[in-house]
């Protein structure tokens, strides 16, 4: 895979996250088995960062849109399905949510995405900021605006493993176990359509030149609702389990809003990227957290992420497996 | 018409075995040839022969793997493009690229800034040299909207001025800067034969009257051979002549490239 | 006196790159600045200026600065509330820890200090651009809530993470009511619209915009995209740190890092966009409709007769705000700003439209 042969600076800025990572085992106070939870906890997160940021990436390759409402699109997901449940059962309710998904993938559509078309991306990067305003606001016009507690069956207690190596075992949820199996199953569904299928190749065709395309008669308009409508899904998804965690309230957003940062790190245009820089940041956010917040003062999650990403760009701008672009005059 | 008892000065520029690859694919190979002061060189060759490149390789917006490009007597590998600029190198684009948000008159005086010298705090406070300094430029730039007669628009936003106006300014811009050599890319592309001529004018006019050095593509024969003094061929990246119009014309290689040629 | 400039011949080119080349504009602009300085202060009553004269014009200030940024040399900021979170505790930490520096010193340091902070985030934006940068700069932001909020020196280890501005004491005239402080920030405010605008129309103001129409070109005329850039940084968060200052010592008084998180900076943003991108005026008329909407959005079921909570009503709001961005950014991406031109244009022919 060339990928991995690109430059000595992403092997520079990977030997640099792994020193990072294998730190705090250096540290007297720092017991193995604590540390593997952290880790497992930190790449489990990560997984749903690489899910939403797959959403971000599909959008952006199809549409050259770079989406700042995933994350409001996260949170009116999960408040449609939450509020929802309470009238009917949970299958009828899912259902509804799609269609309402759909429905707002075919608006933004419409309503937005036509109008601007061939606008300079930084344009169409500002209309999702209204996008993502319109959407916090009809959510909670229609939803209300309180903590809402959204059960879906999961298992809530932790499972003790490797009893037999350590002593007391580590600690894993299986909430995370199988929040993190659902996505990594939906990350690879997602990375073989794109990569085998037939609207795929029309996806990639979109991506590199949107007039081309159209030209080869590849229906433009349908290919963006359907990546707006399965970037809505992944974000019902995102939203089910986030939800599912930490109660289906505003701050869903601000979680999900994470999956930007993840896509520069891995850059806008690459698959793999965003499937490891979302394992990146989970990680690192974890790591972070356990091991330098209390130096700190604690809430370097806030800023992790977007951090980190900064001092990626510094050295890498096309993120670790973007292309790099030829200003042509 | 022209290239007739013209008299032409020193190399002011010189480019040696010029070499540029984007990844795997070679856009100039090996390309060496010379501009001598005041003359009009023009380069030609089919679509994708190189002509771009070769352009922004000269004034720095490429820069090649191999070569050397020799300027006013200083050999560099690579130019940057505001040293080009610095050193007298302005071009014009051939897909327009102007300033579309701003006026003609701020297009043109854009292309003065590296002559301002007064600093920030005197241009927030407009007093003293920046004032007298905006009025100098002002006064320089007037002249050039009255020479390519685009008076009536000079307050208008590039943006909404029809094509071929827009290369007027692309021009105006160009020679805002006073240069000793100009590069015009496809100075006449998609322009009507008044336009056509229009442009060949202002040319001759630059040409003659501030004996400027001008470095042309265009694909346009007649203009080209009515136009250049000399002549340089590209084709798939390789320089297959290089000589006076009617050399070229003779040339079997660029006849070949041209027309086809039988295999 | 029909809005004409016939008859107005400019013999020089300093009087036709004068501010107001046409006199029109020149007696309207006197009197609209005879009218803020001379017969507000007497016809406004308090809550005209404490909800919405004072916060529109510090915020205008704000928005001035982001304008530079975004609309002028075209780069994306989401951390202008950081920037001016950055003026804020600036100020605060100068004004108690050096009582006896001049209050219109320590808010010209904050602005410095907001523009050292600037520099430094918008350093990345050389080698990125776009929406990169739109992530970088959130990374400001997310950055600089933190700090101000963690790191007990910056808010004088107040417990509550709370702070308060000490009274506005300036050449020993203490600036407390709202006429009084108004007049301070109008003044302020003034005097930098007018840098602003020399900016902006001069050779740097050139160079700014060159970047952002076309940065290849640019280069190659020879502006060179750090300097542009960087100043554009440079002075863009010199306006915003100098508003965030104003912002924290005569708005709010007392404040805590809330104040100035990421909503702050889409709030302005969407000024700028409503107000019109690369336009001075449309930084004012961006920042009265931001201030005033809510107000009108407030009132607004009353006069229906209807009742709402001020729960719905405040995310009805978030709706329409998100609403008039797209509508903007479709219809008239130069704002409000672009319909006063054009306003302008028909008055010049009116009334014979031919």
């Amino acid at each position: 895979m060339n990928i991995f042969q690109k430059r000595w600076m992403t092997w520079v800025l990977f030997g640099l996250l792994a020193v990072g990572a294998f730190a705090p085992l250096f540290s007297a106070d720092t017991r193995l088995p604590q540390w593997l939870e952290v880790v497992l906890g930190g790449l489990m997160s990560g997984v749903l960062y690489s899910l939403v940021a797959l959403g971000l990436v599909l959008i952006f390759k199809a549409s050259g849109v770079f989406n700042f409402a995933q994350g409001a699109m996260v949170l009116f997901a999960a408040l449609s399905l939450v509020r929802l449940m309470e009238k009917m059962p949970f299958a009828v309710a899912l259902a509804v949510t799609v269609l309402i998904m759909i429905a707002v993938a075919w608006l933004i559509e419409r309503l937005v995405l036509r109008p601007l078309v061939n606008q300079e991306g930084i344009v169409l990067f500002m209309a999702t900021l209204g996008i993502a305003y319109f959407l916090d606001g009809l959510g909670q016009t229609i939803w209300g605006s309180d903590i809402y507690t959204l059960d879906v069956g999961m298992p809530k207690e932790p499972k003790i493993l490797l009893e037999s190596v350590f002593e007391g075992g580590i600690l894993v949820g299986m909430e995370d176990v199988i929040a993190a199996l659902i996505s990594a199953t939906l990350v690879a569904v997602l990375a073989l359509f794109f990569q085998k299928t037939g609207t795929g190749r029309a996806l990639r065709a979109v991506a590199d030149d949107h007039q081309a395309a159209q030209s080869i008669g590849i229906p433009l308009n349908r290919i963006w609702v359907i990546v707006w409508t399965v970037s809505g899904l992944v974000a019902l998804v995102a939203g089910i389990i986030w939800g599912s965690k930490l109660g289906v309230q505003f701050s869903l957003q601000l979680v999900a809003l994470k999956a930007l940062p993840v896509v520069i790190l891995g850059g806008f245009t690459s698959i793999p990227g965003a499937i490891i820089g979302g394992l990146i940041i989970g990680l690192g956010e974890k790591i972070s957290e356990v091991y330098l917040g209390p130096m700190l003062g604690g809430g370097i999650e806030n800023w992790f992420a977007y951090v980190l990403a900064l001092v990626f760009l510094l050295f890498r701008p096309e993120g670790l497996f973007g292309e790099r672009h030829i200003d042509r005059v | 018409m022209t290239g007739k008892g013209r008299q032409f000065g020193e190399v002011i520029l010189k480019v040696e075995n010029i070499s540029l690859a984007f990844g795997g694919v070679k856009a100039l190979t090996d390309i060496s040839f010379d501009v001598r002061e005041h003359e009009i060189r023009a380069i030609i060759g089919p679509n994708g022969a190189g002509k771009s490149s070769m352009l922004n390789v000269i004034n720095g917006v490429y820069h090649p793997q191999h070569g050397r490009v020799t300027y006013r007597g200083e050999t560099r590998h690579a130019m940057e493009p505001h040293h080009a600029a610095a050193m007298g190198i302005a071009r014009t684009f051939q897909s327009l690229a102007l300033f579309k948000g701003m006026s003609v008159l701020d297009n043109l005086l854009a292309g003065r800034n590296l002559m301002i010298r007064s600093n920030i705090f005197l241009q927030a406070l407009r007093v003293g040299p920046a004032l007298r300094e905006e009025v100098h430029h002002r006064k320089r730039v007037e002249e050039i909207i009255d020479f390519l007669e685009i008076q009536h628009v000079r307050k208008t936003p590039v943006g909404r001025l029809p094509y071929g106006l827009q290369k007027r300014v692309d021009l105006g811009r160009a020679l805002a800067a006073e240069p000793k050599v100009l590069l015009l890319d496809e100075p006449m592309a998609g322009m009507n034969v008044e336009e056509k001529q229009d442009m060949c004018r202002f040319i001759l006019d630059v040409n003659d009257e501030f004996g400027t050095t001008i470095v042309l593509i265009e694909h346009d024969m007649g203009v080209v051979m009515d136009l250049s003094d000399r002549v340089a061929v590209l084709d798939y990246g390789k320089l297959i002549g290089d000589g006076t119009p009617d050399e070229v014309r003779s040339n079997q290689a660029v006849i070949d490239a041209y027309l086809g040629v039988k295999h | 006196m029909i809005y004409r400039e016939t008859g107005q011949y400019k013999t020089s080119y300093e009087s036709d790159q004068q501010l107001f080349p046409i006199l029109q504009d020149k007696a309207f602009i006197l009197i609209v600045l005879a009218f803020v300085f001379g017969a507000v202060p007497f016809l406004a009553s308090e809550y005209l200026f404490r909800a919405i004269l004072i916060p529109f014009l510090i915020l205008a200030l704000a928005a001035i600065g982001l304008n530079i940024l975004v609309g002028f040399c075209g780069q994306v900021s989401l951390g202008t509330g950081g920037f001016m979170a950055v003026g804020a505790y600036a100020a605060y930490n100068l004004a108690i820890r050096l009582p006896d520096l001049n209050l219109l010193v320590v808010f010209l340091l904050a602005g410095a200090a907001a523009t050292v902070v600037g520099v430094l985030f918008g350093l990345p934006s050389l080698r990125i651009k776009g929406f990169y940068l739109a992530v970088a700069t959130l990374a400001a932001q997310f950055f600089l809530d933190w700090a101000f909020a963690r790191i007990g020196w910056f808010t004088n280890y107040a417990p509550s993470g709370s702070v308060t501005a000490p009274a506005i004491r300036i050449f020993g005239y203490t600036f407390a009511s709202p006429v009084e402080k108004y007049l301070l920030v109008l003044a302020i405010v003034c005097i930098f619209a007018l840098v602003a605008r020399n900016l902006t129309r001069g050779a740097i103001g050139r160079s700014w915009m060159a970047m952002r129409d076309m940065d290849v070109a640019a280069e190659v005329i020879g502006i060179r995209p750090l300097y542009a850039k960087v100043t554009a940084f440079a002075v863009s968060s010199f306006f915003v740190g100098l508003a965030g200052a104003l912002w924290a010592f005569v708005y709010l008084g007392a404040w805590e890092p809330l104040a100035f998180d990421v909503n702050r900076s889409f709030q302005l943003l969407f000024m700028v966009i409503i107000g019109g991108l690369g336009s001075i005026l449309g930084s004012f008329l961006g920042a009265a409709f931001i201030v005033i909407l809510p107000l009108m959005l407030n009132q607004m079921p009353g006069w229906l007769g209807m009742e709402l909570s001020t729960a719905l009503i405040s995310h009805i709001e978030v709706m329409v705000f998100g609403t008039l961005i797209i509508f903007f950014l479709i219809v008239e991406p130069h704002g409000l700003a672009r319909l006063w031109a054009i306003g302008k244009e028909k008055l010049r022919l009116w009334p014979f439209p031919h």
